[in-house]
């Protein structure tokens, strides 16, 4: 498969725009290089590095429990998933069975975590089309769910409530209430959001048929998360290679086969009413029992390599560990889901309009920090 | 007539008879002019600080939260203190800019809304100059503004700038059209293009009522196709924030800024008046045919209050579009203007003569 | 669903040339660079095996040897597998590109060139990713960077 045809020059008559480091709809510092002929674009090349810290060098130089701190400055959307899977990682290493309750509680946190995440994407999103009204629906009702975080783990975004074996702490004794209370609240309110954007003639004509990936190409591409289910490719690594207490939920996995900006934007909205349906299964039966295993207060993992793959919000999450029986990794690699999503970035905005790469780049639901690290 | 009470035609006449009485015929007109010039500035400083604060708090009614209430009485003065602020900022100086255009630009853009500004009848008598040519005036010197984005962008020395400036200028000169062929309905219904006589016709019933489906129609487009003309969203393809940063003012500052930001409310209320003249009465009140009664108390009611208020009415429909819709493209933009709107004018421009001819109006 | 054990028996008969043990968690393969290609790609088109997905794409330090560790998953037979390999020329490490297997990888390989300075052979565009040309390779064991690298 081609992919690309030369470097971005001056040498055709071509209008080359950089959109970011610094612009409103990337997100963050995501820089993109983008060549134009009059409003069609030709070529999207991403420039990447702007917020590139060398997590996976300073894990090298970390114990196991300080690594999880960083992972929540990846995604800073899907912290919660991100704990998730280096923990999940070293207590698959350990060989350690963690408490039921753990599991459970595990599990609500991180689809609390998506559905805010997806919140945020509903939020920004609307915007990036130019639907500012949306961005305040979206933050009303996310900030509920920040509170039940605030609540339990003391962080709000940035939550790091996991740890190796188990959680940081017990949760607040109020967390139940607080979350069936949100659940009501939010089912309640969610028809806004299609109100506002989904059923809107203009943003329709906006997304349907934009930025279409094949399920053969996202396949090719590796596309994960909504965005891959969106081409009709079943990804979901809750369902593929279960995790946490997602053995004991049933739930359903949102699969489109457009593949376009419009059935990516739809599978992330099913998702949020999928992930109430697995709070609903989960929150009143959170077994009690202790919040953590017994743990060393030094882990150091058996050597060998340790792989363990979740799924974030937006697409799976690889934790890859080599340990050579140090308390450091020998070496830490995160396969990142918007690093692999932002690839075929180029393929997909060819041809179309500045405004559907604009779109485009909303429905990836891009997070810069987790494609630099 | 009931209303006369209201009628200023006589007071203006009293003041231009009595500075004739005491001067030159020349120096009359140069200081009627000057008077004139400055009650429309001020009444364009005190509309537009007006509007933007407006528009704040109507987009913080749709977007759930309070707007501006901090400074003043519910934040009443941020506008101003926002224009203090406008004023003492520095004008960035921009490199490889073509100076004299990049600061021509936002002159002609506020000089454009201006003058259409003096050819509105806020009441009866109440207008700088009563064109017979009104609406044609109207929409020549409102779609003057366009050169001024232009410039704008093309100076600006700013790829951003010059993709909105282009966008801006295929939008405006497409909706120019519908705009022109939506009144030019109304034109053909009222016989005259005198924005007074257009009033005057619609003492008992607004031309939205008496034109049947064609004036409707009119409206529906003509409030589309103004706010295209306005660059406000969901047509604000020239700024498209999200997209282009901010379009063809990306490079501008201080009170060159604010000259852009002040004429877009301004056009904003300008097309907002003209379609409250053309489609409802103007400043002429809500009186129904046979009802002595009502029509007397309608009557009562000053009439820049009914013209202020139906076109405060049709700013706030304009601004509940900025804030319910997302932004069309600038294909799906043309399409609805080249595809649509055109074809459906025309043809209703045809039914509305019809109409006329056959007498069938009321 | 096939059992590791079967996978790696699966995997020894198809490609023969890559030394196949049974890991803690996955069938581990091991490819001489040269063989590199070949093997990844008869691992994607072999029905039996269909690897369609590649999951992660890693490069290694291993301290003496540079090396890639390649994550290859069937989602239509739900199996994994991790194709490693060692190059020992750290001077001028090189390796065959398998974008023309999996598109995606053109990303992770970029990625890898930019941290460790494995060049990948007939990689359609590959430049530095993160870094700018006057950086060293940080990924390596024996990087040094006096400012933002404090040894304890």
């Amino acid at each position: 498969m081609e992919v690309k045809e030369k470097k971005v020059g001056l040498e055709n008559e071509e209008y080359i725009i950089n959109m970011g480091p610094q612009h409103p709809s990337t997100h963050g510092v995501l820089r993109l290089v983008v060549a134009l002929k009059g409003e069609i674009v030709q070529r999207v090349e991403p420039h990447l590095g702007y917020i590139h810290r060398g997590i996976e060098k300073m894990c090298e130089n970390l114990t196991y429990q300080q690594i999880i701190h960083l992972t929540d400055r990846m995604d800073y959307l899907s912290a919660h998933i991100n704990n998730e899977a280096v923990c999940l990682t070293v207590e698959k290493a350990l060989e350690i069975e963690v408490p039921e309750r753990v599991k459970y509680i595990r599990t609500i946190m991180s689809e609390l975590t998506r559905i805010q995440s997806h919140q945020l994407f509903w939020a920004t999103f609307g915007m990036d089309l130019g639907g500012l009204t949306c961005f305040f629906y979206g933050l009303r009702d996310r900030e509920k769910v920040l509170d039940i975080f605030e609540e339990s783990c003391g962080g709000r975004m940035i939550v790091s409530y996991n740890t190796p074996g188990g959680l940081m702490n017990d949760i607040h004794p109020n967390f139940q209430n607080r979350v069936k209370e949100f659940l009501k609240y939010f089912r309640g309110v969610i028809h806004e959001y299609d109100d506002l954007l989904t059923g809107n003639v203009i943003f329709q004509e906006r997304s349907k048929g934009m930025g279409v990936m094949t399920k053969e190409e996202a396949i090719a591409w590796g596309l994960t998360g909504p965005t891959g289910r969106a081409s009709g490719f079943s990804c979901d690594i809750r369902k593929h290679y279960p995790y946490s207490a997602y053995d004991r939920v049933t739930f359903r996995e949102i699969l489109f086969d457009e593949g376009d900006v419009f059935h990516r934007y739809l599978a992330r909205m099913e998702e949020m009413r999928e992930s109430m349906n697995i709070i609903d299964q989960l929150i009143d039966n959170i077994p009690e029992g202790p919040y953590t295993a017994k743990m060393k207060p030094v882990i150091k993992l058996p050597e060998g390599e340790y792989f363990q793959s979740v799924e974030t919000a937006r697409g799976e999450l690889g934790v890859y560990i080599v340990s050579d029986g140090n308390k450091n990794p020998f070496r830490v690699k995160f396969r990142s889901p918007n690093f692999v999503n932002l690839a075929p970035l180029n393929l997909m905005a060819r041809g179309s309009k500045i405004a559907d790469l604009v779109a485009i780049g909303g429905s990836l639901d891009l997070i810069i920090p987790d494609i630099d690290r | 007539m009931e209303f006369s009470i209201y009628d200023f035609s006589s007071f203006t006449a009293w003041i231009d008879q009595s500075l004739r009485a005491s001067m030159s015929p020349g120096l009359a007109l140069a200081i009627e002019m000057l008077i004139i010039g400055v009650v429309i500035l001020i009444f364009y400083a005190i509309v537009g600080l007006f509007l933007v604060y407006a528009e704040r708090k109507v987009c913080a009614l749709m977007q759930n939260r309070l707007g501006p209430n901090r400074v003043g009485p519910g934040g009443m003065f941020q506008t101003i203190a926002d224009l203090v602020k406008l004023l003492f900022v520095e004008l960035v100086p921009i490199k490889n800019a073509d100076k004299i255009l990049f600061s021509l630009a936002p002159y002609i853009v506020i000089i454009a809304s201006f003058m259409a500004m003096g050819a509105l009848p806020f009441a009866k008598g109440l207008h700088a100059i009563d064109l017979n040519i009104g609406v044609f005036y109207l929409m020549a010197v409102s779609s003057m503004g366009v050169v001024g984005v232009l410039l704008a962008g093309w100076a600006s020395n700013n790829k951003y700038s010059l993709i909105g400036a282009m966008r801006s200028g295929a939008q405006i000169v497409s909706y120019e059209l519908s705009v022109g062929m939506s009144l030019v309905t109304i034109v053909v219904l009222a016989g005259t293009m005198q924005l007074s006589e257009i009033v005057q016709a619609q003492q008992y019933g607004w031309f939205i009522f008496r034109g049947h489906i064609p004036a409707v129609i009119a409206f529906i487009i003509y409030i589309v196709a103004s706010t295209a003309e306005t660059n406000r969203g969901p047509f604000d393809l020239a700024e498209a924030e999200s997209e282009l940063t901010a379009g063809f003012h990306t490079e501008y500052s201080g009170i060159r800024f604010a000259f852009f930001f002040l004429a877009e409310y301004i056009n904003m209320f300008i097309v907002a008046a003209i379609a409250t003249t053309v489609f409802f009465g103007g400043w002429m009140p809500f009186n129904v045919y046979g009802w002595e009664g009502f029509n007397k108390v309608m009557n009562l009611i000053p009439p820049f209050i009914w013209f202020l208020g139906k076109t405060g009415a049709l700013i706030f429909l304009i601004m509940w579009f900025k804030w319910t819709f997302p932004r069309l493209r600038i294909d799906q933009l043309l399409t609805l203007e080249w595809k649509y709107f055109l074809p459906i004018n025309i043809v209703n421009v045809l039914i509305m003569a019809l109409i006329v001819l056959l007498g069938w109006h009321w | 669903m096939m059992e590791k054990s079967q996978l790696c028996a699966a995997l020894t008969t198809i490609v023969p040339e890559a030394v196949t043990v049974e890991g803690k968690q996955f069938a581990e393969l091991t490819v001489a660079p040269q063989n590199l290609r070949s093997v990844i790609g008869r691992l994607k088109e072999d029905p039996g095996l269909s690897f369609d997905i590649l999951v992660c794409l890693t490069g290694m330090d291993y301290g003496t040897d540079l090396g890639v560790v390649y994550h290859l998953r069937s989602y239509a037979l739900n199996h994994m597998a991790v194709v490693k390999t060692r190059i020992s020329d750290r001077e001028n490490p090189a390796i065959d590109s398998i974008c023309s297997i999996y598109p995606g990888a053109e990303f992770h390989e970029r990625e890898v060139y930019d941290l460790l300075g494995i060049k990948f052979n007939d990689h359609p565009d590959l430049r530095r990713l993160f870094l700018d040309s006057t950086w060293g390779y940080p990924l390596r064991k024996d990087y040094k960077d006096d400012v933002n690298i404090v040894l304890k």
